[in-house]
């Protein structure tokens, strides 16, 4: 026997309302997905997952202005696909009635239909909760996040398009009619209970409500990527906690001692090797110091979604090019000390080692670069995905096409 | 013409373009799962940890999991009789009860200190804070409904009281009559 619904508050209106919030904003959180995939610079061969056949947005150098153009994509990104839960939650609340119609199949169209929901649903739930855990550093799900991130992606692309496809007439003819009358569209039974509890709140309750959960979510993540006193609202979150007021009590990605960096090598031994040119270049900390030192205040934004923007300082890269005999270089491989880690290396394209403000930062607001913060030196170019920013470098090999 | 497309009907359920739309999108899906690699879909050396898997799994653990629990437990709250008190106290039970739920599901990995060795690798923070937050943050939920409920019921009071039988005195009260 298939379950009784109750709820006076179903019904196509309250479906069509919440069915077109997310048409607008679900192709948002997508969007800035895929162009977080080209950020990262498939081009130079370190995007992940590395070869997507042709599931991607047209390649393009990513840019390095606006500065915070990574931040604001990856913080819209992620702040936006967790404030879409509760309405993601509350549209599937109003449509379970049509996941238990008899007969569960009617016809071979419907059949095909079904399976194209269970990729609209199964997508944007599997997206959801691959997401919140990956923001949270809960690996439990075993795979690659990144692999299972981007292609569960585009199976909820294909439901997403299929059901706004097959619903939006309809959606659009009920919201037009501004009424909220109780009736099932022709065809479409199932929404609408046929004996109806007395009703708890208003369907405008209800959409405050689901509204209301959104605010909750954004209140509660949106610190990570704003910064300044709304940091400490991030309650919940790894990157709202309060570090200090020290120059490098800022969040971090990765520490020093999970990536293994022994704190001798960073010392009087360090050397960083410059190659590409006629002749490699080695230089230790004291000639980098006797470079021209350029200051300029930069977000660093991680691909989970949590920013920071600090003043960096120290050698332009485009005078370490120089430096190298590169006077144009195509692109740079940026390596780190680091040994183990799968962004032990980065890739720039050639805009990103010539921006004016694409430093080999030595110091922070002023301060020596603590060893969690990249120790005796790291890399920061505006607009780039954090974690491509290397710490505790150790060699850039400048190339020419 | 119309004749094929009666019989498409007939057969299939629903007309031409309903068809070309379910096969281009099902060849999108199809390609992607392609471009992943089959073998990539479902690890047999721990099957639970598998993309295939995850993908069905959330869907099933939403509608056969989290939705009936929820419903369940809101009709447990409905079935309460609630109806003689002046202001239902439903709502204000069931608005922080649920902002307790949200944030639990979404901030669980925190507050149950799950992946603990990873956050303190990428942050060099423990979990520890997040468990008594998330109960302090509960706490305040109820407490502001409570808090509502009370200067509502108050208000409701005073609204159905005639001023001449409060005591003190009401300037604000509207004349009878």
């Amino acid at each position: 026997m298939p379950p009784t619904w109750r709820s006076p508050l179903r019904g196509p209106w309250l479906t069509s309302v919440l069915g077109l919030v997310l048409l607008v904003t679900l192709p948002v959180v997508t969007l800035t997905g895929l162009l977080s995939y080209v950020a990262y610079g498939p081009d130079l061969g370190q995007a992940r997952p590395d070869d997507v056949g042709l599931l991607h947005l047209p390649f393009f150098d990513w840019p390095t202005r606006p500065s915070w153009l990574y931040r604001l994509n990856q913080g819209t990104h992620v702040v936006l696909g967790l404030v879409l839960i509760p309405v993601v939650l509350a549209k599937l609340w109003s449509v379970i009635p049509r996941l238990f119609v008899f007969p569960p199949v009617r016809s071979v169209a419907h059949a095909l239909e079904r399976i194209t929901l269970l990729m609209l649903v199964g997508g944007a739930l599997f997206e959801i909760a691959t997401g919140v855990l990956n923001i949270q550093y809960d690996y439990v799900f075993g795979f690659s996040f990144y692999t299972a991130h981007y292609y569960g992606a585009w199976v909820f692309i294909a439901g997403f398009v299929s059901h706004v496809a097959l619903k939006l007439p309809a959606a659009l003819r009920t919201i037009r009619s501004r009424s909220e009358a109780d009736e099932d569209p022709e065809g479409e039974p199932g929404l609408v209970a046929t004996d109806p509890a007395p009703a708890t709140m208003s369907r405008r309750g209800a959409l405050a409500l689901v509204g209301g959960g959104s605010a909750l979510m954004f209140v509660l993540t949106a610190g990570q990527t704003i910064g300044g006193p709304a940091r400490r609202l991030a309650l919940l979150l790894p990157r709202g906690r309060d570090l200090g007021d020290g120059p490098n009590d800022f969040p971090v990605n990765r520490t020093a001692e999970a990536a293994g960096i022994d704190a001798a090598t960073t010392e009087q031994a360090w050397r960083l090797s410059l190659s590409g040119g006629a002749a490699a270049v080695e230089l230790d900390r004291a000639a980098l110091l006797e470079m021209e030192q350029h200051t300029a205040v930069l977000p660093i934004a991680c691909v989970e979604g949590w920013s920071t923007t600090q003043s960096w300082t120290g050698v332009r890269l485009r005078d370490l090019a120089a430096r190298a005999g590169v006077a144009r270089p195509s692109s740079a491989l940026v390596t780190s000390l680091e040994e183990s880690g799968t962004f032990n290396q980065a890739a720039l394209h050639g805009g990103q080692v010539l921006d004016p403000d694409s430093l080999l930062a030595l110091k922070v607001n002023g301060a020596e670069l603590s060893l969690d913060h990249g120790f005796p030196a790291r890399v920061i170019v505006p607009a780039l995905p954090g974690v491509l920013n290397t710490k505790w470098v150790r060699s850039i090999s400048f190339e020419v096409d | 013409m119309r004749s094929l497309v009666t019989r498409l009907r007939e057969l299939y359920g629903a007309g031409p373009t309903h068809l070309l739309l379910m096969l281009a999108v099902l060849l999108l899906a199809g390609y992607a799962v392609l471009v992943l690699g089959l073998d990539e879909l479902f690890d047999p050396d721990s099957w639970w940890q598998s993309i295939a898997v995850w993908f069905v799994g959330a869907a099933i653990a939403h509608d056969l999991l989290l939705f009936p629990a929820y419903a369940f437990g809101d009709r447990l709250l409905t079935a309460r009789r609630t109806s003689h008190r002046p202001v239902r106290t439903l709502n204000h039970v069931r608005v922080p009860l649920l902002a307790t739920g949200l944030t639990f599901l979404v901030f669980f990995p925190g507050i149950l200190q799950q992946g603990s060795d990873a956050h303190l690798r990428a942050s060099g923070l423990t979990q520890e804070p997040y468990l008594e937050r998330w109960l302090l943050l509960s706490a305040a939920f109820f407490a502001v409904s409570g808090l509502v409920y009370a200067v509502r019921h108050v208000r409701h009071v005073r609204q159905v009281t005639p001023p001449k039988n409060r005591s003190g005195q009401e300037s604000d009260a509207e004349p009878v009559g």
